[in-house]
């Protein structure tokens, strides 16, 4: 094999980024490729060369091999890493990245093809002789299996073509279902039966194998904690496995390498229930997300080991003789509101910046757009602690501190999970969320009266900056006047309410503040741009502030939480007032269908009009009873955020 | 740089009294500001506020920048008249998008609006002050016009202000009316006059005939929104250059006028950086004696005023009853004359016409900080040519063309008031402290004065003297003479731009140079610098 000396990855974000640091490390020239809405993406940047792939859709840019193979050539690049997602576990693609004479850094063809059918690879564990869950390869074997059993596809994932069947009457449904939903998902009808276990921990071994026949396990690491069948909390090692189980685990995953022939890095999942049995999962044949975990306490670069393996080399001394040292645990931060479904959210980060002390790999910087094209994670941080708590509560504390604005995250329901008692026992399996609700867990760290401090800091955050870039006056004292007869106001939007701010200063630089006028007992000690400290209530804080460029946002940090706020225009151009009634489009998105004409009566909650974002449809129904006195839109049209769908006239109200 | 030192004793009794003593009449001259504030008293604010309108400074306010300063002038005027406090109208020089206009408000809460004469002269030194500085005017018109009983005394003269509103325009400095609601009869001129014109809809009534008069005219039968509703205006007359919906979008429209004003300053830009003074301006009012028999030196109020409390004195060792010399204020270059210890001899009026020049040929703006007895009086001084040194330094000052600001401190008495740049010559702003006092000269002086003259007249008709009658007569004097010589009394009638509390000296001197190099500055020149 021959040595590797410019690495393209055919991938977007952190991971883009993540291969890109070790290759430097390495002395390897590093080679990007860009979907239009990445064009300004920081990997873009760090990246020596980049390439074009024209278009939005992942089928347009990230699928697209034959392209990824012709930037290869086009910038000298003699590797590509598929990072993880897109091609990574494309087979085809593989053997076209050889075929062009070029080094694939990932595991051979073959291996991901024998585990790329699950129904495929868990008859060869089962021969393996790793544990396997009772399955049937069709509905007749079912009672065999037992129940609750999972009608799942062969060639699924992500949780489609899945159904969870309890009830023996309700299989031959199932299994129909399921095998449409395949073939439609996957172009493969096949589906199988298999026992499904309730509430199981997620464990996954790491295992690395070079081509000089060296396999080794780097431990396991827990991901039980996931929504939506993805997951947001992982760790290494698992609180749940001892050094005897480990060794069991580790056996069963480098035996499970070994039957396909694995070279490179791959991880083994199990499912694992309460009595500490454990299951064959999948094997996913690919760098994982949570990769990070399992570096911080083996010490190893696993980007490095990957580009060493692929370059022929075998793996080093330090990886054959792996060992752990202390806990690490990584979140995933995504631009989505927890509180809401897990709606992802889209727009522009105005500020990104982690604390100190952990390991971010973040997609995205102060400034990056979030877009609705790809996956929404826009970051992991990962600490790392001598034990878990300490682990725990380092990432915990990392999170509050961190300043992250301009688009909704996750960030302060990790905080809190970080913080639970389950979870700091260790009681975690993948029905966490379904115990603690999220819309409770996720609810903001800032409590109301933290909100309302906020919004005066919010305030003298505006007073700062409109002084200190007044043309004229500028160091003239803030608002006097000889003859006073109000205060300066300003009005906050937050969570669609409003809060008024008024506030005066005085001669001595005093300052008086009031909201929705009941006095706030304030002594602001300084205030300068993007600072103010501040004692209320005999405590005294720091307050980090950040107005945008157009001061039309304000948002606001300290060790109470994180705020944003819109600030409500003084004067509004008559001609963008939106007409009442108005239904706006909650999100970016297209127009599936249109349910209603203009001249239509429609009762409170019909549905008027559904989006489709983020692969998701979301219905916008009749906020009141009334006629449709306007549809402005059409199916197919590409609307933004904010633009109005319809306007209902509502019938004058009635009270009951 | 020479820096002024900290002189004053914070702990001495006297420190503290004459601290409690000011802050009396700073207490009293807030309660004045809080009647001229409350306009035409609560029931005409309640009534005005249920029709949906704003209070004129709650429409100044939403018009300025927000957290600027703004400068309410002769907030006072019309004091202890049978008028009300403030004369229905309120002037100020604000920032608006950036750019320092001068803002007149009428005030609707007191009779409608309607201008009487205390308002009228409020008006007009407005407007001297826009023209002075070239400061675009923003008008925010509620007014039903010439207050009627007194038209006798507007009616005329106060052709003037529509006059000075279209030479404005003329000498390009942009004049910008927002009517909210009335704006008839002459009053439909002050719109008609300004260079841009924004009516709120529905509100908005401006016509030179009322119906009731077009009725007795013509016989025709009209409504208000037909003769001159904003809409109407709009659409129809197109004196309207913008139609509002309401009284904020009609501000809103205001302020995108203003951003498309273009406006320089043409005057040179203040320093790019500068120090505050080293000294906490507070001090004043432990510094300056309400008596005005106690003298103060006006070094230790320079300290608290001038960047960083330096102050370059000039010919300190010469006619040192009044000080001169340079300094620098929010970034400003200033020549100070200021007294120290009340009279002007013939040395101190001298040194002032040098200084005078010699603030000319630099350039650089005058501050007369007054206070002061007068010129001089006894036969000594007078042989040794009193007048004529007085003579010079009001020659200087007349015809000085840098801006000159003016502070009342404490007294400004006699000639002294003219050869410190009384209002009669025209300094570019002048204010008072609430404790100063102005007259031809002390009221005990000039009941003396009076009864001297009385009991040489009765002497020569070889009348007896009424001693009785002579005790009463001073006695009455010189309690008219000293109520007519208070600042309140002063600031009524329009002899100042307003009492200011001592405190705000350097703000309000720093927003006034500030406003006074709108303009070029430069001096008078023809020859060279007489040494005096």
């Amino acid at each position: 094999m021959p040595a590797i000396s410019r690495i393209l990855v055919a991938n977007r974000g952190e991971i883009a980024r993540r291969v890109f640091r070790t290759a430097r490390e390495m002395g390897i020239g590093t080679v990007a490729v860009y979907s239009d809405a990445d064009a300004d993406a920081p990997f873009v940047r760090e990246a020596d060369q980049a390439v074009r792939l024209p278009g939005t859709s992942p089928t347009e840019t990230y699928l697209r091999g034959d392209l990824v193979i012709a930037a290869a050539k086009a910038t000298g690049a003699d590797a590509i890493h598929p990072g993880y997602g897109f091609l990574s576990e494309n087979a085809e693609f593989a053997r076209q990245v050889a075929a062009a004479g070029l080094t694939w850094i990932g595991p051979p063809a073959d291996a991901i093809d024998a585990m790329g059918s699950k129904l495929g690879a868990k008859r060869m564990m089962r021969d393996a002789g790793v544990p396997t869950l009772p399955w049937a390869e069709s509905a007749d074997g079912a009672a065999e299996v037992g129940f609750p059993l999972l009608v799942k596809a062969s060639a699924g994932g992500g949780g489609r073509g899945m159904r969870i069947v309890r009830d023996p009457a309700d299989l031959a449904g199932a299994v129909e279902a399921a095998s449409r939903e395949a073939a439609g998902a996957f172009g493969d009808a096949t589906v199988f039966c298999e026992r499904y276990l309730d509430a199981p921990r997620h464990i996954e071994v790491q295992v690395f194998a070079d081509s000089h026949g060296n396999v080794v396990s780097l431990f396991e690491r827990e991901c039980s904690i996931q929504r939506r069948h993805q997951k947001i909390v992982e760790e290494a090692p698992s609180p749940a496995v001892d050094d005897d189980l480990r060794g069991r685990l580790g056996e069963a995953a480098v035996a499970a390498a070994r039957a396909v022939g694995y070279v490179g890095a791959g991880t083994v999942e199990f499912v694992m229930a309460p009595d500490a049995s454990y299951f064959f999962l999948e094997m996913n044949t690919r760098l994982q997300v949570e990769h990070p975990v399992t570096e911080c306490i083996t010490g190893l670069d696993l980007v490095r080991l990957q580009i060493l393996v692929a370059a022929g080399e075998p793996l080093p001394p330090e990886a054959l003789a792996p060992s752990i040292t202390g806990h690490a645990i990584e979140v995933r931060l995504y631009a989505e509101d927890a509180t809401n479904g897990f709606l992802p959210v889209t727009g522009t980060l105005r500020e990104f910046e982690v604390a100190p002390g952990v390991r971010c790999d973040a997609g995205v910087e102060s400034g990056s757009v979030v877009s609705p094209y790809y996956d929404a994670m826009i970051a992991k941080v990962i600490a790392h602690g001598a034990s878990r708590g300490e682990a725990a509560a380092k990432l915990a504390a990392a999170l509050r501190a961190s300043r992250i604005h301009g688009v909704t995250t996750n960030r302060d329901l990790l905080v809190r999970i970080l913080a639970e008692d389950e979870f700091l026992d260790g009681a975690t399996d993948t029905a966490y969320l379904d115990r603690h609700d999220p819309a409770e867990l996720g609810a903001a760290l800032l409590d109301d009266a933290g909100r309302r401090t906020h919004a005066a800091m919010a305030a003298l955050a505006l007073e700062v900056v409109s002084r200190a870039a007044a043309p004229v006056w500028s160091r003239l004292p803030s608002g006097w006047r000889n003859n006073p007869s109000q205060p300066q106001r300003v009005v906050l939007g937050v969570d669609g309410n409003e809060i008024q701010v008024a506030y005066r200063v005085d001669r001595s630089g005093r300052v008086d503040v009031d909201l929705d006028g009941q006095p706030l007992e304030i002594e602001v000690h300084a205030r300068v741009p993007g600072q103010i400290d501040a004692s209320i209530d005999g405590v005294r804080r720091r307050y980090r502030t950040a107005v945008s460029a157009d001061r039309g946002t304000v948002d606001v940090d300290s060790p109470l939480g994180a705020s944003s706020y819109v600030v409500v225009p003084r004067f509004e151009d008559p001609s963008h007032h939106v007409a009442v009634g108005s239904l706006v489009a909650p999100m970016p998105g297209a127009v599936v269908r249109v349910l209603v004409r203009a001249g239509e009566t429609v009762a409170k909650g019909d549905p008027l009009v559904v989006l489709e974002a983020m692969k998701m449809e979301h219905t916008v129904a009749s906020p009141a009873a009334g006629t449709v006195s306007e549809v402005r839109v059409e199916p197919g049209q590409q609307v933004d955020a904010g633009a109005v769908l319809a306007v209902v006239d509502a019938e004058t109200q009635v009270d009951d | 740089m020479p820096v002024l030192p900290d002189r004053v004793d914070r702990d001495a009794p006297e420190f503290a009294a004459r601290r409690e003593s000011l802050l009396e009449l700073l207490a009293e001259h807030d309660r004045q500001l809080a009647l001229a504030t409350a306009g035409g008293g609560e029931r005409a604010v309640d009534r005005h506020r249920q029709r949906g309108k704003l209070l004129p400074r709650e429409r100044i306010e939403l018009l300025l920048d927000p957290d600027s300063p703004f400068l309410e002038l002769s907030p006072l005027c019309a004091w202890g008249t049978s008028y009300t406090v403030g004369g229905s109208v309120v002037t100020g020089i604000g920032v608006v998008e950036g750019t320092e206009v001068l803002i007149q408000a009428h005030d609707p809460t007191v009779r409608g609006g309607a201008i009487n004469p205390f308002g009228a002269k409020k008006q007009g030194r407005a407007s001297q002050i826009a023209n002075e500085n070239r400061l675009p005017v923003v008008n925010l018109v509620e007014s039903g016009g010439a207050d009627l009983p007194t038209q006798s005394e507007i009616f005329i003269p106060g052709g003037a202000g529509f006059r000075d509103l279209t030479r404005k325009s003329a000498a390009a400095i942009p004049t910008i009316a927002l009517v909210f609601g009335n704006s008839t009869a002459g009053g439909a001129y002050v719109p008609g006059m300004s260079d841009y014109i924004v009516m709120v809809e529905g509100r908005a009534k401006v016509f030179l005939g009322g119906p009731p008069l077009v009725k007795m005219a013509t016989g025709e039968e009209s409504d208000d929104e037909e003769l001159g509703g904003a809409e109407m205006h709009a659409r129809v007359s197109g004196l309207a250059d913008y139609l509002a919906v309401d009284e904020h979008d009609a501000i809103r429209l205001g302020r995108q006028i203003v951003r498309r004003l273009n406006r320089e300053k043409l005057g040179r830009p203040p320093a790019a950086s500068y120090s505050d003074p080293l000294y906490d301006i507070d001090d004043l009012l432990g510094i300056v004696p309400t008596d005005l028999r106690e003298p103060f030196d006006p070094r230790d109020v320079l300290a608290r005023i001038l960047d960083g409390s330096e102050f370059d004195e000039f010919k300190p060792l010469y006619g040192s009853s009044l000080v001169t010399g340079f300094g620098q204020l929010h970034g400003y270059p200033v020549g100070v004359l200021a007294n120290a210890r009340g009279v002007l001899f013939s040395e101190e009026s001298e040194k002032a016409a040098q200084f005078i020049q010699l603030a000319n040929q630099s350039d650089t703006p005058l501050l007369f900080l007054q206070n002061t007895t007068g010129y001089m009086v006894g036969k000594e001084y007078e042989q040794r040519g009193i007048i004529k040194a007085g003579a010079q330094m009001i020659n200087a000052v007349s015809n000085s063309d840098v801006p000159h600001f003016t502070i009342n401190m404490g007294a400004s008495y006699g000639a002294g008031n003219y050869g410190m740049c009384g209002r009669a010559y025209d300094p570019r702003f002048l204010f008072t402290w609430p404790n100063a006092k102005s007259a031809v000269m002390g009221p005990a002086q000039l009941a003396g004065v009076l009864s001297i003259v009385a009991r040489a007249s009765a002497e020569a008709k070889g009348q007896p003297y009424d001693e009785e009658a002579d005790a009463a007569m001073r006695e009455m004097v010189e309690n008219q003479i000293e109520a007519e010589s208070k600042a309140l009394f002063l600031t009524a009638r329009l002899y100042d731009d307003g009492i200011i509390d001592p405190r705000d000296t350097r703000t309000v001197l720093g927003m006034a140079l500030s406003v006074a190099h709108n303009k070029p500055v430069q001096g008078r020149r023809g020859f060279g610098v007489f040494r005096m």
